[in-house]
């Protein structure tokens, strides 16, 4: 059962990546001023070398072409070469990730750290100056768009991962303080406080086991948020990473590195949704 | 209305109010230059300054909240209606428009929204006209951010199409597009109007997003993004406070926003 879920998921998240990169070179085809390379304009070229670069981009003309064409290479482990940067995608993704990988990373273990521990605090605490502490910082910090905290991080000489952390941070906390508020509503939670069971043992033994799966799922959405939080913040940060490289790829309209950032980003995305998924399904089977 | 609501209703209001008369609290305008002081303190005539170029900066955040407050409801409505086309027909009809419906919106979202918003609009033209440019970005705004908003109406028209009430009409002989305009769709106002209302925020924030990025509204229109984009040029929070002051609008518009939705709808 568990094999069947995780080979559905495996599939559906092929599928689902294939899609997106099929979606995006579409979308970079049909945007007006393809064919136009700006190498072109330059005087010192020949006439000979202005039709050469003409006909080193006539095989992206043909999106369904070029997509087969870059599948086919993809499988042999070529990604192609970015028109912009002249180098190969594969090499610069495998430089940049890592940089993303400890940005986004940190910066969610922040913002987890700091909502889960405000969403506790104030639940175990029932105090009604917490709450209203919790509602109003995390509220300020939805209020605030991703790119003025990368800015914010920037003036302050703050690191980017804590731009990535107050981003990821008031989604986390909202939605873990109302799975909390819920599961401590219950019935039988109120029946166990008035049997004079200590607060922790609640939270351990009946809270947790109530909000923990689709708290599980919280955690595979906040990789997607982080994800697409970390292109204004490298962006504007100056960082080297993935979402630098996005936002430079859609800026110059590189159509292989967008391609394959595309379906790098949608692969992360649906990985982490799908683990999410099964680990959910593992408890609940191992609950059962 | 709780009281919270109520002074929430009361800001976006006066918000609202003020940059509807800008031409009558700015006359200058959001394009004038004055040469002889740029980047200047506020002053009685200028009472946030000016820009690096000399723009009063009041007129420019009066203009800008206008246009992003009209904007981000049209495009709130445009996403909507496109939700409520995709997801609320797809749920009603089931079988394989849902299946269709549901991988679409599943592509849609496996896309962080701010990849995706980048992506497409950094492909359209950019050397475009003022106006051109906040239409561009407030029709990319609604015809991208409709995923979301589909899913939500999607389970909502499903848990329709089974109710007693649909499944006597369809018994009855009632022909699917009546039953779908007649008692469908008004039975998802509700989540319609939710959804509608949760939008604008998120697309508000999506076009400051844009701005600062440089990908949003073209100057010389002001608009949240580019008059947030003037803090990259800013050394310490304490140097200019008063560049603060569009960061400090959008903070009180945006909870605004979200204390006028009581947890009801949203819940809806």
């Amino acid at each position: 059962m568990l094999l069947w879920r995780v080979a559905r998921h495996l599939l559906a998240i092929v599928g689902m990546a294939l899609l997106g990169g099929l979606l995006s070179a579409t979308l970079v085809r049909l945007a007006p001023g393809f064919d136009t390379d700006e190498h072109e304009l330059d005087p010192s070229l020949s006439a000979e070398s202005v039709h050469a670069l003409r006909e080193s981009r006539a095989g992206e003309q043909n999106v369904l072409r070029y997509y087969t064409d870059y599948l086919k290479g993809a499988v042999r482990g070529n990604l192609g070469v970015s028109h912009t940067l002249g180098q190969p995608v594969q090499r610069l993704l495998r430089d940049r990730w890592p940089v993303t990988l400890r940005v986004a990373g940190i910066g969610l273990l922040l913002g987890w750290l700091l909502a889960t521990a405000l969403a506790f605090g104030v639940s175990l605490s029932r105090l009604s100056a917490y709450e209203i502490l919790g509602t109003t910082v995390s509220g300020a910090f939805l209020c605030i768009p991703a790119a003025v905290l990368a800015l914010l991080s920037v003036i302050l000489n703050a690191p980017g991962y804590l731009a990535i952390a107050l981003i990821v941070f008031p989604k986390i906390y909202r939605y873990s303080r109302n799975l909390l508020a819920k599961a401590y509503a219950m019935a039988h939670i109120t029946a166990a406080r008035a049997r004079g069971l200590g607060e922790m043992r609640i939270l351990m033994w009946h809270v947790l086991p109530t909000a923990g799966p689709q708290m599980i799922a919280l955690a595979g959405i906040t990789v997607s948020i982080a994800l697409g939080a970390s292109i204004p913040v490298e962006s504007l940060c100056g960082l080297p990473g993935i979402g630098q490289l996005a936002w430079q790829a859609a800026l110059a309209r590189d159509l292989p590195l967008l391609v394959n950032v595309t379906v790098l980003v949608t692969l992360v995305t649906l990985l982490s949704n799908s683990g999410a998924d099964v680990i959910i399904h593992m408890v609940r089977s191992r609950e059962a | 209305m709780s009281a919270a609501r109520k002074l929430a209703c009361v800001a976006l209001v006066a918000v609202c109010v003020v940059s509807l008369a800008a031409q009558w609290l700015a006359p200058s305008g959001y394009a004038k230059q004055f040469r002889e002081s740029p980047n200047s303190s506020p002053t009685r005539k200028h009472l946030l300054g000016t820009d690096e170029i000399g723009r009063d900066r009041f007129a420019r955040v009066l203009y800008g909240t206008r246009i992003s407050l009209l904007l981000a409801p049209a495009a709130a409505l445009i996403s909507t209606l496109l939700a409520a086309l995709v997801g609320g027909l797809a749920g009603y009809l089931g079988g394989i428009w849902l299946r269709l419906a549901t991988s679409l919106t599943d592509l849609f979202l496996s896309l962080p929204w701010l990849f995706l918003l980048i992506t497409v609009r950094a492909l359209l033209p950019l050397n475009v006209s003022p106006l051109a440019s906040v239409l561009i970005t407030f029709l990319i705004l609604g015809l991208l951010g409709w995923a979301a908003s589909a899913r939500v109406l999607c389970t909502s028209a499903q848990s329709l199409r089974t109710s007693d009430f649909i499944v006597q009409a369809r018994a009855s002989g009632l022909h699917a597009s009546r039953l779908f305009f007649v008692h469908v769709l008004p039975n998802l106002k509700p989540v319609l109007y939710a959804q509608f209302w949760i939008s604008i925020p998120v697309f508000i924030l999506s076009e400051a997003n844009l701005g600062i990025l440089g990908l949003g509204v073209a100057e010389p229109l002001p608009s949240w993004g580019s008059l947030l984009r003037e803090l990259e040029g800013l050394m310490s929070l304490r140097e200019e406070p008063w560049r603060l002051v569009p960061l400090v609008l959008l903070i009180i518009v945006m909870t605004s926003f979200q204390m006028v939705l009581s947890k009801e709808e949203v819940a809806a």
